[in-house]
């Protein structure tokens, strides 16, 4: 039995449409043209270097300016072949929109890159796919996960004539664009759209359904494949360590988010009135915004620090606001509440920083009401896939690779959010997976026939 | 506020911007919605001989800027393509009811002295205040032997004048094309056959754009199309030339203007204005944006006026022609030299990609990271070419600093 005041069917059908149309709809051809024609064609553009995948924005935005939507989404491919989703999805106001020019004085609004991408993407050449393939190379490689890396990884490989068997324990490719990211940033199932389209340049063999268990096969992987490259992603998530964290009512924000991207029907899906999401990332902020969306009445995201520390952008916050998402600052859980097995709330401690900067808590305690917690603190890598001892691992838990993304066995290397780079945007997944593609490119030419 | 009456050959108007001879005055109707928004004066659409010609669909296309906003139009309109007879009874009432508005009438009729003392018979007979002379119709027209075919002949514009200086009382205007290579002699050809006064510019043979589905230009007519009069703001800067030669030149300067030729705003006018002209004729920002903009034209101009302390036109009339001179009379020991202010730069680099690729390389980048860029000029390489400046999106940001040569 559910607990009190967690139910389905909170609002009319069509509000659940509405709350999870597009939040950013499509420019219109001439929204775009206009939005392109305020791009200065920068020398040195610093746009393109606060891209992660080094995207030649004003190229793209010069042709869309000169009616080739075309042309520009080919820019946008060629360094980016996921630039669809990561144009939906980037957090563009600290990337590439934040060091648009046009940010300085008097304008000060920067150029609609993000929205301008998505454009040309939308108004790629829809056949043949944009890249063809090398001359076969007769090399196999595994690409294990079907993440943003792996299939930035993969589609590199398999334009340099290689052949690829991608892997991903899910029934569905696509890693966190398909599981982890609010569904009304991705629309009309993009995520699988995308992937079709990556898929059509050949020479990739999708296997999905398929969880490696690292720990005994990534050895046979190594010997079975010319090389390997890991995008696995971070499964596990990390726990407060907290008693009765266990109950019911405290749950995985990604576990939640991954049930509203895979429901058929949202008006199906049991929401409680009274919800407290833990964390203060981007993740935190979804799994909130989404839950008002679904129509729990009272949301309340709590972080332990200050607002300024938050990982998720100033722009994020503002959006959760204006769902009605109210961001607690400063507290810290030390327990929940339950009552026959049923969450009643979360107890937290305010915290303050002392003058080294070091967060230590006061005396002062509040009591927050809920039926479901979400946690959103983050995730750490499974340490199964480090017990055979074969990948070195980094002090935080993660897959240690040097800059070319190799990892401490010979042809085998990683990227996206399993490799310590300190960074976790599907942005930096793709580059991860396409810089790791060309080093294994490099790698094999150098292997003897 | 400044006075903007105008006295051009003794015809009165209340300000100096008429409409231009072109389809908004085609009619009476046009015409008095023009007069009741204000506008000073009309020359009405050219007339000719019955039958009057058959125009065809499609008349007019674009040439836009890569963001889309028009930079000219053009057109292949004929001259009215209505009966004669009905145009000159609605000249006459026009007449009777604006009284106080300038109302010119344009003409061209075959190159035979019969022809033209027939019309300007007929119009004389309207009241209207003059006649201005249609030679400069590049489309269409001159196919048939008149328009710019008469325009860019200086003995042909010579001998029609003097026949219509000979028949009618009215002043003669000779409106002249900018399809040739001297406009200084077509208008003195005109001064010798006895003209008022000239108006200038007519339109400029243009192709806009092809389709490039169907390979046929614009506008086109069915599967065909045909060079066009060019007009607009883009045409500006050649009418302002040709009617600034016109005032530094002895042989022309005595002539008095009607100025055309892209007046979109105040300023427009001020400057055709300041090169000597008495009137402003205005089409292709009516058509663009209808008649109500003579507020804006009226309101800019006069207060501009009261700004500079001018009380009327003509203490301003003029006023750029002096310093209009021929190349090797400039200063060859003057010095400019661009100046990048640091504090509102905002670091695109428009100015640096400019001067290196194309020019003196005198602007230099650095960078530590890539959110402290840096543009500066170096003085000794600068030649004070002005193009950083036409490159930068921030209004005074690049200033051209005059440089002391005399020590």
């Amino acid at each position: 039995m559910a607990s009190e005041g967690v139910r389905n069917h909170r609002m009319p059908d069509k509000e659940y449409q509405d709350n999870f149309s597009d939040i950013k709809p499509a420019f219109t051809p001439k929204q775009a043209h206009i939005e392109a024609s305020r791009c200065l064609y920068c020398h040195d553009a610093p746009c393109i270097s606060a891209c992660p995948t080094g995207i030649n924005i004003p190229s793209f935005i010069n042709r869309i300016a000169s009616s080739n939507d075309p042309g520009a989404a080919q820019v946008i491919l060629e360094a980016n072949i996921l630039g669809g989703s990561c144009a939906r999805v980037c957090p563009t106001e600290v990337l590439c929109e934040q060091a648009c020019v046009r940010n300085h004085p008097p304008e000060c609004q920067p150029v609609m890159i993000g929205r301008l991408q998505r454009h040309a993407i939308e108004h790629r050449q829809k056949a043949p796919h944009p890249f063809s393939r090398s001359e076969r190379t007769g090399r196999n490689i595994a690409v294990v996960g079907a993440g943003p890396a792996g299939l930035a990884c993969a589609h590199k490989l398999a334009r340099q004539g290689h052949n690829i068997t991608l892997f991903d324990a899910h029934s569905k490719p696509g890693g966190l664009n398909e599981y982890g990211i609010a569904a009304y940033k991705l629309v009309d199932n993009y995520a699988q759209q995308e992937i079709s389209f990556i898929l059509e340049i050949g020479g990739i063999t999708l296997e999905t359904g398929r969880r490696l268990n690292l720990d005994h096969q990534l050895a046979d992987l190594a010997i079975q494949y010319d090389a390997v490259f890991l995008g696995i992603g971070l499964g596990l998530t990390k726990t407060l360590g907290l008693p009765e964290e266990q109950c019911e009512g405290v749950q995985d924000a990604l576990e939640a988010i991954e049930a509203i991207r895979q429901t058929r029907n949202l008006s199906e899906l049991p929401v409680s009135s009274k919800v407290v999401v833990i964390g203060g990332g981007n993740t935190a902020i979804d799994v909130a915004c989404q839950l008002r969306r679904l129509g729990a009445e009272e949301v309340t995201i709590a972080y332990r620090r200050g607002f300024q520390a938050m990982s998720a952008t100033r722009h994020e916050q503002l959006f959760a606001r204006e769902n009605g998402v109210r961001i607690l600052p400063w507290l810290k859980p030390i327990g929940f509440e339950t009552q026959a097995g049923h969450l009643k709330g979360v107890r937290f401690v305010k915290t303050t920083e002392d003058n080294t900067g070091q967060l230590i808590d006061t005396n002062e305690q509040v009591f927050i009401p809920a039926e479901r917690t979400y946690k959103a603190i983050g995730q750490s890598l499974s340490a199964e896939c480090f017990s055979s001892c074969q990948l070195a691992q980094s002090r935080n838990g993660k897959i240690r690779v040097d800059d070319h993304f190799r990892t401490s066995m010979n042809n085998v290397w990683a990227g996206g959010d399993c490799v310590d780079k300190g960074e976790d945007l599907t942005v930096h997944a793709v580059q991860h997976g396409k810089l790791a593609a060309e080093a294994i490119h490099q790698f094999l030419q150098q292997l003897e026939v | 506020m400044a006075d903007l009456s105008t006295e051009f050959l003794g015809i009165q108007s209340p300000n100096p911007f008429w409409l231009a001879s072109a389809p908004p005055t085609d009619k009476a109707y046009n015409i008095y919605r023009a007069f009741s928004a204000g506008w000073g004066g009309a020359v009405w659409k050219t007339l000719g001989e019955d039958p009057a010609p058959v125009n065809v669909c499609s008349r007019y296309s674009a040439h836009r800027d890569t963001h889309g906003r028009i930079l000219g139009i053009n057109n292949i309109e004929l001259i009215s393509d209505r009966p004669l007879q009905i145009n000159l009874d609605e000249i006459a009432q026009t007449k009777k009811d604006w009284p106080d508005r300038a109302l010119i009438v344009s003409l061209m009729v075959p190159c035979e002295e019969e022809s033209w003392k027939r019309i300007l018979q007929q119009v004389e007979a309207t009241g209207c205040d003059g006649v201005e002379l249609n030679f400069g119709c590049p489309h269409g027209m001159p196919e048939l032997g008149m328009g710019a075919a008469v325009g860019q002949v200086p003995a042909l514009i010579t001998k029609v004048t003097q026949w219509c200086k000979k028949h009618t009382r009215l002043p003669v205007i000779v409106k002249l094309t900018p399809n040739v290579t001297d406009i200084v002699q077509t208008a003195h050809a005109a001064k010798t056959g006895g003209a008022d006064a000239v108006s200038l510019i007519n339109t400029i043979n243009s192709i806009t754009g092809i389709n490039l589905d169907t390979m046929v230009g614009y506008p086109s007519v069915a599967n065909h199309y045909t060079s066009g009069g060019y007009c607009g703001e883009a045409v500006k800067p050649i009418a302002l030339n040709m009617v600034g030669q016109l005032a530094r030149h002895d042989e022309t300067a005595s002539l008095t203007v009607s100025a055309i030729g892209g007046i979109t705003t105040w300023k427009d006018a001020a400057e055709f204005l300041s090169l000597g002209a008495t009137t402003l004729q205005v089409c292709t920002a009516v058509m663009l944006n209808g008649f109500k903009i003579i507020d804006d034209l009226a309101d800019g101009l006069s207060r501009w006026m009261d700004q500079k302390g001018y009380r009327n036109l003509a203490e301003f009339r003029g006023a750029a022609v002096p310093s209009l001179t021929d190349w090797k009379k400039l200063d060859q020991t003057y010095k400019s030299i661009a100046h990048i202010d640091q504090n509102t730069c905002i670091q695109c680099g428009r100015c640096f990609a400019a001067c290196e690729d194309t020019e003196h390389q005198a602007i230099s980048f650095s960078s530590n990271d890539d959110t402290d860029r840096k543009f500066e000029v170096i003085p000794g390489e600068c030649v004070g070419c002005n193009l950083c400046q036409i490159t930068c999106p921030v209004d005074g940001c690049i200033t051209m600093v005059n440089q002391d040569t005399e020590a």
